[in-house]
C-alpha cells in the first residue's frame, strides 16, 4: 500500500543523464565486428586442412595477430554491453542485478585478457 | 530474479455461455474476459452468442449490444465511438486496438476480447491507466519557452508544422505501450512508446524552446533506452502512427548533440 502521488512515482529518481554512450558503443562495436568476423571465418575455412606449421606461420604474421587481438577484444566488449541490456531488462532485484552486472564485466575482461594473451603467445612464441 | 510463474489471478477459468434465442440465423460468438478483483474469484471467459443481423458492424457495437441486451454487468470504457477518444482500447483477436474502429467482419472465428495487456485490471475490460497518465505528465506535455509570450500567435511555417504530422494524431489510447514487451518488463521506469512519441512531438515543435531540457530528461537507460526496436507499437497502433520511428529520432538527436 502506498499513498505516494502517481506523478512522484512516475518521475522516480529522475534521469540518469546516461545511456547514449552505451547505445553508441554497442553499435560501433557491432559495426567493427562485421569485417573482423567475416575475415576470421573466411581465414578459418581456408585453413581447415592446413597443418600446425601453416597455422603457426599464419599466427606469426603481425597484421593477423593485430586483427585477432581486435576481434577478441571487440567480441567480449560487445557481449558485455549486450548482456548488460538483457540483465537490465529482466532482473529486477537490485542486489542480484548489481552482482550480475559486476560478474559479466569480470567474466568479459577475463575472457578477453585470456584470448589476447593466447594470441600474443602464439604470435611471439616459437 | 525474472518471474517465470504468473500470479494466481492470471489463471482464467471457463465462464458462462449466454445463448442466442432459438431461431437466430446469423450467430457470432464473443468470448470476453471477465474479472472483478473485489470478488476474490479468478477471471473467467464468458461466451455471448450475438445475433449479427441485429447488430452494428464494429466490435464496440457488439459489446454495447451485449451490455444492453444480454448482460448488464459487463464493464468497459467507451465514449466517442469514432476512434478519436481512445477509451475503448482493448485486446481484440490477439492485438491491441480500438473496439469502435475494429470491424467484426475482419475477424475470423470467435471474437476473443481481453483488456489491454499487463496493466492492473479494475474490472472486466477496464484497466488502471493511472501510471500511464502520470508518465505522460512527467514529460511536461505543454509548450515551454524562455522568451516572453508574444502579443499574437506563435507562428510556424508550413514545413515546421508538417514535422508534427504523424505525431499530433496520437490519442493516448495506450495500445502501443501495452503491446511493448519492454514496457511489460519495466513499466515503472520505461516511458513506453506512447509517451516517447508525445515527448518527440514537443522536441520537434518549432515553437518550443526546451528541446535540450527535454532530451536531458529522456537520456536514461530505463526511460528511453529500454526500447529495443521490437516494433510491436507501430504494428498495433490503431491510428497508423509510427512510435518506433519517433523513438529512433530521439536516439538520433541525442547522438547529434554530442558531435
Amino acid at each position: 500500500m502506498s499513498f505516494r502521488n502517481p506523478l512522484g512515482r512516475a518521475r522516480g529518481l529522475g534521469s540518469a543523464n546516461e545511456g547514449t554512450g552505451h547505445w553508441m558503443a554497442q553499435r560501433i562495436s557491432a559495426v567493427a565486428l562485421i569485417p573482423l568476423t567475416l575475415w576470421f571465418t573466411v581465414s578459418m575455412l581456408h585453413m581447415t586442412r592446413a597443418g600446425y606449421p601453416a597455422v603457426s606461420h599464419w599466427l606469426h604474421t603481425p597484421w593477423v595477430a593485430v586483427l585477432l587481438v581486435l576481434l577478441v577484444g571487440s567480441t567480449f566488449y560487445h557481449a558485455c554491453l549486450g548482456l548488460q541490456v538483457v540483465i537490465e531488462d529482466y532482473v529486477h532485484d537490485t542486489w542480484l542485478k548489481m552482482s550480475m552486472l559486476m560478474l559479466i564485466r569480470f567474466a568479459g575482461i577475463l575472457c578477453a585478457a585470456t584470448g589476447i594473451f593466447v594470441v600474443l603467445r602464439a604470435a611471439f612464441g616459437g | 530474479m525474472a518471474e517465470f510463474s504468473l500470479p494466481k489471478n492470471s489463471r482464467i477459468q471457463a465462464g458462462r455461455v449466454y445463448q442466442a434465442p432459438p431461431g437466430t440465423k446469423n450467430i457470432r460468438r464473443f468470448r470476453i474476459y471477465r474479472y472483478a478483483p473485489d470478488s476474490g474469484q479468478n477471471p473467467r471467459m464468458d461466451t455471448y452468442e450475438v445475433d449479427m443481423d441485429k447488430c452494428g458492424p464494429m466490435v464496440l457495437d457488439a459489446l454495447l449490444k451485449i451490455k444492453n441486451e444480454m448482460d448488464t454487468t459487463l464493464t468497459l470504457r467507451r465514449s466517442c465511438r469514432e476512434g478519436i477518444c481512445g477509451s475503448c482500447a482493448m485486446n481484440i483477436d490477439g492485438s491491441n486496438t480500438l473496439a469502435c474502429t475494429k470491424a467484426c467482419s475482419d475477424i475470423k472465428g470467435d471474437v476473443q476480447i481481453y483488456p489491454l495487456p499487463h496493466l492492473p485490471v479494475i474490472k472486466d475490460l477496464v484497466p488502471d491507466l493511472t501510471h500511464f497518465y502520470a508518465q505522460y505528465a512527467s514529460i511536461k506535455p505543454w509548450i515551454r519557452t524562455q522568451s516572453p509570450p508574444p502579443d499574437r500567435e506563435r507562428l510556424q511555417s508550413k514545413e515546421e508544422r508538417s514535422r508534427l504530422d504523424g505525431l499530433y494524431e496520437c490519442i493516448l489510447c495506450a495500445c502501443c505501450s501495452t503491446s511493448c514487451p519492454s514496457y511489460w518488463w519495466n513499466p515503472e521506469r520505461y516511458l513506453g512508446p506512447a509517451i516517447l512519441l508525445q515527448a518527440y512531438r514537443w522536441i520537434v515543435d518549432s515553437r518550443d524552446e526546451a528541446s535540450g531540457e527535454r532530451l536531458d530528461d529522456l537520456q536514461d537507460p530505463f526511460k528511453l533506452y529500454r526500447c529495443h526496436t521490437i516494433m510491436n507499437c507501430t504494428r498495433t497502433c490503431p491510428k497508423g502512427l509510427n512510435p518506433a520511428r519517433a523513438i529512433a529520432e530521439i536516439k538520433k538527436l541525442l547522438v547529434e548533440r554530442q558531435h
